[in-house]
């Protein structure tokens, strides 16, 4: 198991090298016009020249990602070329907002769509149907949307649900889990319905494989069958749904954070992306790919223990 | 003909009609909007449906509808590159990536994981600047990042036809790697490859709707994101403007999921019978005599639901087994014996259903109306099931000796204590060398020849009246064939129990069977004792498989013109 651990780490540390360095290449060519937006259209060529210097701008681009590199893996990302903050504080503040609001929708999702799909697939006539037509639904309506229909209901019809803002949890708990339900709501709605349909399936490919009919033979009753054993088998493909899922809601929560005004990371990045500035647009990519990458080892050693077949392939 | 079958699910059509509207729309949008998309009008901001714009007008006083129009255009052709970079770059280095493998395959396979560790909504943003501030740049860049899908989905493909016999000959007679791509590969993986682009462009203008909702974007030029965000400012003004684009972009994403689905269950022919017909009341024949054998199945119909009533596999099939002795029953696959066999279990596959006067009298009891819960019970203690194929027929997830354990508990009611003793007693009983070593492993950790005696260890282990052994050889080595056959014939003496084993070898029935039942196309054709059946079988379809028996079989005497 140790040893299996230690491969996906290194994997996952190549990983991160890569596309930290891609990322860094394309962000960092498309440069030239930085001095001028931060200086104005008055600076003079002397002035561009010297805030290019200032920036480390003027380095060739390998030089650039050097400083860079040498940089971050201290804990260093540099500072925001518009604001001035340090980003990797820019990203300490904002990634609780964001990280509260997928890790609870990630959950919801889990228990949801494992309750449903399990269900689905054991049951099946009804609750089988509604699931289909729920996965194509899920997948069709854009999350951002929903999150505007439910607004339009809640905040701007009933008044029941705030529209925008954010508390802290340590000021208000009662406002923070007021604040975090629509946003949460409409990430849930669309992840859950494509990730019940796929735990349905991978349900029912393990209750027709040949084991299963063995344990029945055996007398096992068929409550240890489906939970038991059954459960077991499908955890794997499930918790590889959740893992997909969990990268995704990352996303979503970027243009869900825009639609309620919450100050996480999706702001921030969205703020940067607008005006160019590439330090915190790098030092968001990097941290998010750190984050999709620590789950998905997570995950890993999850199926290994879970299923000790998987440490072997 | 996979087309033709798609028109025929009416959903299917109606997604595709909705597709072709909103495609043809947004080409003709210059001959179909009534109103320019850019024509401000001050008195129709915010206006509602019907005052002079037929869907109202958006917050600069524009035409909804028209802008509409116009936006698919933007939205589709951001769409279709995405999905075009995606197609080529997936298709092109899945293909290589089936066909050579190696060092290739494995550099590919790299890239797409890579990509698909990417959270691609926050690096379309962090790129958006240095990709030039296009959204078609940037459908490019997340064409790129959606072609793993692609990938994996070809190489797979590329992989299972790789070895297959046409596509051996092509190379053998000298087709170029390139042409046999293209006109065996292809072809296969072209249906899968259509469902995936279905998802992927709807992937793609969910995700394009996005960025230009967030603001990325030509803001001179319509679009479905764009129509989103200026219905979102005005969200407190106009509450209806958000459904527009809202609807439209969920009513082309389904659609193009709809369409992937429908081709998909025409390939995989998962059509689906609209609701199982409720099969006609069981009347089970009561068997005439009074002294039964120990299992007597009488008049047995096995039916699977299909669209027009029920599809017989096993008609009417009468068979006894004694106490203490080996049936055979053999017949070629597909003939209905394992069907037989699982009815006795009452472990069909799911819509399996027992017709007509079908009866199973399991010592004096009838099994074809018994409760689900009281069959269950004479699984394991009275009637035990050895499988074919040991490898898929245990429990990946659980050590060996859980999986001997837990029906032992379950069945005998045995302390823990107990359960493991006895399992690692039984498992010495069936010739395991080290039977603590192979308690403690997984599965996947011994051998096949190791795992049927595993399963046969398991299968007496309630100490059953009855055995069900379905093909215990077939997936062996041929060298521990004989020795499970031996193990088995042991046992069966060890504890008196009766044994019904189904297979096709004759090799296995002269072995170790008392008498012998053939079956074809879900009938018996003959029942007799051993000696007999293979000294004069009376059925020619038995002379005919005894005759093709190379092996074991006595040298063939001249065939008798059959009368009957």
């Amino acid at each position: 198991m140790l040893g299996f651990i230690g491969r996906r780490l290194v994997a996952c540390l190549v990983l991160v090298v890569v596309i930290a360095g891609i990322t860094f290449l394309l962000a960092f060519s498309a440069t030239s016009n930085v001095a001028r937006n931060l200086l104005g259209e008055s600076a003079t060529p002397d002035q561009l020249a010297a805030k290019n210097a200032e920036l480390g701008l003027d380095k060739p681009l390998l030089a650039q990602l050097g400083t860079w590199a040498g940089h971050a893996v201290r804990g260093d990302l540099g500072i925001s070329w518009f604001t001035n903050e340090p980003v990797a504080q820019a990203i300490a503040n904002r990634l609780p907002v964001t990280l509260s609001m997928v890790v609870l929708a990630v959950s919801l999702t889990a228990l949801i769509s494992v309750g449903l799909g399990v269900a689905a697939a054991v049951r099946g006539g009804w609750l089988d149907r509604v699931i289909q037509v729920l996965s194509v639904a899920g997948f069709a309506l854009p999350n951002f949307w929903v999150a505007l229909v439910l607004v339009v209901f809640f905040s701007v019809t009933l008044g029941v649900l705030p529209a925008t803002g954010y508390v802290r949890l340590s000021e208000s708990p009662g406002s923070w889990a007021a604040a975090l339900v629509l946003p949460v709501a409409s990430l849930v709605i669309g992840s859950t319905a494509s990730a019940a349909q796929q735990v349905r399936g991978a349900v029912i490919d393990v209750l027709r494989q040949d084991f299963v009919r063995t344990l029945r033979a055996r007398g096992i009753s068929p409550r240890s069958v489906l939970f038991r054993h059954a459960l077991r088998n499908a955890a794997i493909p499930a918790l590889t749904v959740l893992s997909l899922q969990f990268i995704a809601l990352l996303g979503g929560a970027v243009v869900i954070e825009k639609v309620f005004a919450i100050p996480g990371l999706g702001t921030l990045t969205v703020n940067a992306a607008l005006q160019g500035d590439v330090p915190v647009l790098m030092g968001v990519v990097v941290t998010l790919v750190v984050l999709v990458v620590i789950v998905n080892l997570v995950i890993d050693v999850v199926s290994g223990w879970v299923n000790p077949k998987v440490r072997v392939e | 003909m996979t087309a033709r079958k798609v028109f025929r699910n009416p959903l299917a059509v109606a997604a595709l009609v909705i597709l072709l509207v909103i495609v043809l729309a947004s080409v003709f949008a210059p001959l179909v909007a009534p109103h320019s998309p850019t024509a401000l009008r001050l008195d129709r901001i915010n206006a509602g449906p019907g005052s002079g714009y037929l869907l109202g007008g958006d917050g600069a006083g524009r035409d909804i509808f028209s802008r509409l129009l116009y936006a698919g255009r933007n939205t589709l052709t951001g769409a279709v590159i995405a999905l075009s970079v995606a197609l080529v770059l997936g298709v092109v280095s899945g293909l290589l990536s089936g066909y050579y493998g190696g060092l290739l395959d494995g550099v590919l396979g790299w890239g797409a994981n890579l990509l698909m560790a990417l959270p691609t909504m926050i690096v379309l943003l962090a790129l958006f600047q240095a990709l030039g501030s296009s959204i078609y740049l940037a459908m490019v860049a997340f064409g790129v990042m959606l072609s793993p899908g692609f990938h994996r989905l070809v190489r797979s493909q590329v992989m299972a036809v790789k070895h297959e016999l046409y596509v051996d000959a092509a190379r053998v007679s000298g087709l170029s790697d390139p042409r046999i791509i293209g006109r065996h590969v292809l072809l296969v993986v072209r249906a899968p490859i259509v469902i995936q682009a279905a998802v992927v462009a709807g992937i793609a203008i969910v995700v394009q709707s996005g960025l230009e909702f967030l603001g990325l974007g030509d803001p001179g030029t319509p679009t479905w994101g764009g129509m989103l965000q200026d219905a979102f400012t005005n969200i407190y003004t106009s509450r209806i403007a958000i459904w527009w684009p809202g609807m439209t972009i969920a009513l082309t994403v389904a659609s193009l999921v709809l369409l992937g689905n429908a081709i998909r269950d025409v390939i995989q022919r998962t059509e689906r019978v609209r609701k199982p017909p409720k099969p006609p009341e069981l009347v089970p024949a009561t068997p005439d005599t009074d002294e039964l054998p120990l299992l007597r199945i009488t008049n047995l119909t096995v039916g699977y639901p299909s669209n027009d009533g029920y599809r017989e596999v096993v008609h009417g099939v009468d068979l006894d087994v004694r106490h203490g002795e080996v049936m055979g029953l053999v017949g070629e696959s597909g003939s209905g014996k394992t069907q037989t066999a699982f009815s006795v279990l009452g472990l069909l596959s799911p819509g399996g259903t027992l017709l007509g006067q079908s009866s199973i009298a399991f010592d004096g009891t009838e099994l074809a109306r018994l409760p689900e819960s009281e069959r269950r019970a004479l699984r394991g203690r009275r009637i035990g099931y050895i499988p074919q194929e040991p490898m898929s027929n245990l429990d990946p997830c659980f050590r060996v000796g859980e999986q001997l354990v837990e029906p032992l508990r379950a069945v005998s009611g045995l302390s823990k204590q107990a359960a493991v003793t006895e399992a690692l007693h039984l498992l010495e009983r069936v010739g395991i060398p080290e039977p603590r070593r192979t308690f403690a492993a997984y599965p996947h950790e011994i051998s096949g020849g190791m795992a049927q005696r595993v399963l046969i260890a398991g299968a007496v282990s309630g100490k059953p009246d009855l055995l069900i052994a379905d093909e215990p050889t077939t997936a062996l080595d041929v060298t521990v064939q004989a020795d499970v056959l031996d193990l088995l014939r042991g046992l069966q003496t060890e504890f008196g129990m009766a044994m019904l084993l189904v297979t096709h070898n004759f090799g296995v029935v002269a072995d170790i069977c008392d008498r012998v039942a053939v079956m074809q196309d879900g009938r018996i054709v003959e029942v007799n004792d051993v000696r007999p059946l293979f000294a004069s079988p009376k059925h020619p379809y038995t002379q005919t498989l005894l005759g093709s028996t190379l092996e074991d079989s006595a040298p063939r005497t001249r065939l008798e013109v059959n009368h009957a």
